[in-house]
């Protein structure tokens, strides 16, 4: 037990590790020197006290150390990130990458949250019953529809729900966590109600295009399951197809996709940020967008190693977890 | 090893003129093609065959479980009075493990594997609830019924809290045949359920099923082609061919003297410890069943084929003693 | 023994096109699939044949223009004409799609199999390397990696390219466990007793029963690589003058095109989208269906 935790760990720093050094070279392998026209060009424009300037610069100086050996820069990257030190944003001075990072984070989690696992639930269950023979056609049929959606990636989906929904039907409002003009209240039912008001879309525009990929995995392993043998004898047995359903195929079918969940998580996240900065949710996605319009350097990296590392530690946690739903794996 | 004459009497199983079809896309093959079988109580059938002969098949069909491409397309299987056949999809679920009931073959993945055994039992019992016994049982009824099962077929109950991959594989037979007992069907049909045993295992299992086979006097069909276990087990033997029923005689019949050309193939295929090294096998193979051979099915391979045999499919025949034989060497007397 | 003649009767063997068509008719998702595939394919070559392909560039065509005999898809606001560059844009996203899906396939065949057929270190290290990349996030490197770059080394090719790099991963894998699997299995063994050398089993045995999943690995690496270098493209990360279909989507964004009421320009090039992955979607589905034989019905 203790040996698997140690190799889960190992896994977990080697891939913290990946991540940080594919975005420590990747501004280097560039021709030109983007931080140094940055800079040029905030000299140029003004608008920051020398003070200022120079802790940037320092900061900066820490993540690229431009004039350092190329050792000692990586050396550098490393050990600050190890220390939980991102950085600073110059966009947004004197915020801390990591701060910003924090502050967006609540929403950005809901809506994962909230979208990860109604599309597990939903796509399982329309998987499961897609490859069972028993089950009416038109039910089955449901299926259809969110195999084709797979093929909308959620930008898309956000451009016709955002078009046809909210600008069209006026059923849904164009943007923002809530209502322009409110005040954050979170005692408020009506504050609260207004702020899922303002989910629905950008959770539809991400959920309609993942459950189909749901849907394909589940109805796969639902066929390789329903050839067992026991479910064949628990029809031997007796049993109808409702509990032949319930206990014998879908518990057993389950149990492989719930390691997909973590996966899954890393894929949504990022049409999630995508999705965020389309419809002006205060998410990551906001912070990376306009991160990439100024070219906020250690923003930009700093959110993709977040979410890396998150995403990581969930697959880890997650390999604890599994055991705990298969009692084949608990006893050995 | 032999059950009371006076259950001899009572007929639990009639299968009649069973014909049971597959259709691929390169054309229908006739997996039983008219078989037709009678059963007492207490009575045990061994239904030997190669592979293709169709003794699975009839397993199949008699659970009423063909599934497509597979269809049942004429016949009849009397239980205890009822024709499966006919009835409804939801007796039939009802029919199944309280009328009829199923030992698999390889009971290794037969289990479900995150289930503990008890529940296993426990909902077999359950969906049968408002039928097989005349009111509600109790769940802790259900459960002393479990236990007992369990350890009729020589087994700890503490295994019903056990899951199935702590079990070894006799123990895993072993359950299924508590399963198949629990609800006192009429006809249980073990099919090869030996055949992934070493041979200590295989007595253990066969002598398990003899004995709940005693206690609840149900009549067993045995499926397989060891002929070996069929010689110590069962009272009849019955020898299919290419879905049908070549010869049905008592066992001691049909080693000592076959009737039918094919089952005197076979018993003189085994092994004789006298006759070390010389083996016999029987030339040519089994007909595709997509395109079966006219007339009577083995006439290609037969050492004593007629002209009549090419053309037409010999009737069953009832000689003194009453066994059955398919063959024109034996023929109907008026 | 008496030496016996067999009669062979005439066996019906319906003809391969029959089994082929008869076999689609059953699955339905490859057939759609196809059969979506088959008409984006025939509209491309026919434009490609048919139009002047340098009216999908700026400044070529009267701009703004809705759809009409004369521009059948409409014109943009910076005057192309969208029906050329929607032919343009379908064959430059699937020569993205085909480079980057094959190189990606090609890599997961070589690597799966190599790391699954000779086991040890060369396995523990292939099949870790991969599993340290999964979690990182493709798209969002593809974005930073994208933006890295000087907007005049942007070209198609440079996106297959980017795209690769973090997809080729779960074609390895997948290929890897199927080699597994396969190994262990008894005709592998029956092979080597009877004297088969290795590279026989690889190219005999092994690869035939591969095909399906390989077809599939190479359908999804197809779905995966269009899917990304539109992500990009539709983010403004694309080689911004080609007609690319994300490509075309930004620009409309940017001019607010449905608030313009010019909705015939993101549209169409949305509907292509959704056709595209919709049938490689179909197809994989229905790959799924040939690789697991218990999917298939007969009947």
């Amino acid at each position: 037990m203790v040996k698997l935790i140690i190799r889960r760990l190992l896994f977990l720093i080697l891939v913290i590790w990946a991540a940080s050094t594919i975005t420590f070279f990747i501004p280097r392998l560039s021709a030109k020197n983007p931080v140094r026209e940055r800079f040029a060009e905030l000299a140029r424009s003004g608008g920051f006290s020398p003070a200022d300037m120079d802790k940037i610069i320092a900061s900066y100086s820490t993540k690229f150390g431009l004039d350092k050996p190329l050792w000692q820069q990586y050396v550098d990257y490393m050990s600050s990130i190890a220390r939980f030190d991102l950085g600073v944003s110059y966009n947004k001075y004197p915020k801390t990458v990591m701060g910003l990072i924090m502050d967006s984070l609540p929403w950005t989690i809901t809506l994962l949250l909230v979208t990860t696992a109604l599309s597990f639930v939903i796509g399982n269950l329309l998987g499961a019953v897609a490859a069972w023979p028993r089950a009416p056609q038109w039910v089955r049929s449901f299926a259809t529809p969110f195999i084709l959606f797979q093929g909308v990636p959620p930008i898309l989906m956000g451009v016709l729900l955002l078009f046809f929904i909210a600008f069209k039907l006026k059923l849904a409002p164009l943007g923002g966590a809530y209502s322009t003009g409110g005040i954050p209240d979170w005692s408020s039912p009506a504050f609260i109600w207004d702020v899922i008001h303002h989910q629905i879309l950008p959770a539809l525009a991400l959920l309609l295009g993942s459950v189909g990929g749901w849907v394909l995995t589940m109805r796969g392993m639902g066929v390789t399951i329903q050839g067992e043998d026991y479910v064949n004898f628990a029809e031997h047995k007796g049993l109808d197809g409702y509990t032949i359903f319930k206990d014998y195929y879908l518990r057993n079918a389950l149990l492989p996709q719930a390691t997909g969940l973590a996966l899954a998580l890393g894929t949504v996240v990022s049409s999630a940020i995508v999705i965020e900065s389309q419809f002006g949710l205060p998410g990551l996605g906001r912070v990376l967008d306009s991160a990439i319009r100024s070219n906020d350097f250690l923003v930009i990296y700093g959110v993709v190693l977040f979410v890396t590392i998150a995403v990581a530690t969930l697959m880890v946690l997650m390999e604890f977890v599994y055991p705990l739903l298969d009692p084949r794996i608990r006893n050995a | 090893m032999s059950s009371p004459k006076t259950m001899k009497d009572s007929v639990v199983l009639q299968v009649k003129n069973l014909q049971v079809s597959y259709y691929t896309d390169a054309g229908r093959a006739r997996a039983l093609d008219g078989v037709d079988l009678t059963l007492s109580a207490g009575e045990k059938l061994g239904l030997v065959g190669e592979s293709g002969s169709g003794k699975s098949t009839m397993a199949l069909a008699m659970m009423r479980m063909i599934k497509p491409p597979g269809r049942i397309e004429g016949g009849e299987v009397i239980v205890d009075g009822v024709d499966l056949i006919t009835i409804s999809d939801e007796e039939m679920l009802k029919a199944r493990l309280s009328k009829i009931a199923y030992i698999p073959q390889g009971a290794m993945n037969s289990l479900n594997p995150v289930i503990r055994i008890g529940a296993q039992m426990m909902d077999a019992i359950k969906a049968h609830q408002d039928q097989s016994t005349s009111d509600w049982v109790s769940s802790a009824e259900m459960e002393k019924r479990c236990k007992q099962a369990l350890e009729s077929v020589d087994l700890k109950s503490n295994v019903f809290k056990m899951y199935a991959h702590e079990l070894s594989g006799g123990m895993k037979q072993r359950v299924c045949i508590a399963i198949s007992i629990l609800l006192r069907p009429k006809v249980i049909i073990a099919d090869e359920p030996t055949s992934a045993l070493d041979v200590v295992t295989q007595r253990q299992v066969m002598e398990t099923i003899d004995r709940v086979q005693d206690q609840i006097g149900a009549a067993v069909i045995l499926i397989g082609h060891d002929m070996g276990l069929m010689a110590q087990f069962v009272d009849k033997v019955a020898v299919m061919y290419a879905g049908r029923l070549m010869e049905l005689s008592n066992v001691r019949e049909m080693f000592t003297d076959p009737k039918h050309p094919y089952a005197q193939a076979l018993i003189r295929s085994l092994p004789n410890l006298e006759n070390k090294g010389v083996f016999n096998g029987i030339p040519g193979m089994a007909p595709a069943l997509l395109q079966l051979p006219g007339g009577c099915a083995f006439h290609p391979r037969c050492p004593r084929v007629m002209e009549i045999c090419k053309k037409q499919r010999p009737e069953p025949t009832t000689l003194p003693g009453g066994r059955i034989v398919e063959c024109y060497l034996y023929p109907a007397t008026a | 023994m008496a030496s016996i003649t067999l009669t062979q009767p005439e066996i019906y063997r319906p003809s391969r096109l029959t089994l082929l068509l008869g076999y689609l008719r059953r699955n339905t998702g490859l057939a759609i699939g196809l059969f979506i595939l088959l008409v984006l394919v025939v509209f491309t070559v026919y434009g490609l044949a048919t139009a002047d392909l340098s009216d999908a560039y700026p400044l070529s065509v009267k701009s703004k223009q809705p759809p009409s005999l004369e521009y059948p898809l409409g014109t943009d606001f910076f005057g192309r004409d969208l029906y050329v560059a929607m032919v343009v844009g379908l064959k430059q996203t699937a020569t993205i799609g085909f480079l980057a899906g094959a190189i990606g396939t090609f890599i997961g065949v070589v690597l799966g199999f190599v790391s699954a057929y000779f086991g040890g270190w060369l396995d523990l290290g292939i099949k870790s390397i991969c599993q340290i990349l999964t979690p990182i996030p493709a798209l969002l490197i593809q974005v930073i990696i994208a933006g890295s770059l000087d907007k005049r080394d942007v070209t198609i090719y440079t996106m297959a390219f980017v795209v690769v790099l973090l997809a080729w991963m779960g074609p390895t894998l997948v290929i890897r466990a199927q080699v597994l699997t396969m190994k262990e299995r008894q005709f592998v063994s029956v092979a080597k007793l009877s004297g088969m050398g290795d590279l026989g089993i690889i190219f005999g045995e092994i690869l035939p029963n591969l095909l399906p999943f390989i077809a599939a690995a190479f359908v999804n690496q197809v779905f995966i690589a269009v899917y990304a270098s539109f992500f990009l493209a539709v983010l403004g990360l694309g080689p911004l003058r080609e007609p690319l279909l994300g490509n075309t989507i930004w620009a409309a964004q940017t001019q607010s095109a449905f608030f313009n009421n010019w909705w015939w320009w993101p549209v169409f090039p949305a509907v292509a989208l959704v056709l595209i992955l919709g049938s490689l979607a179909f197809i994989n589905m229905g790959l799924d269906e040939l690789a697991n034989p218990r999917i298939r019905r007969a009947e």
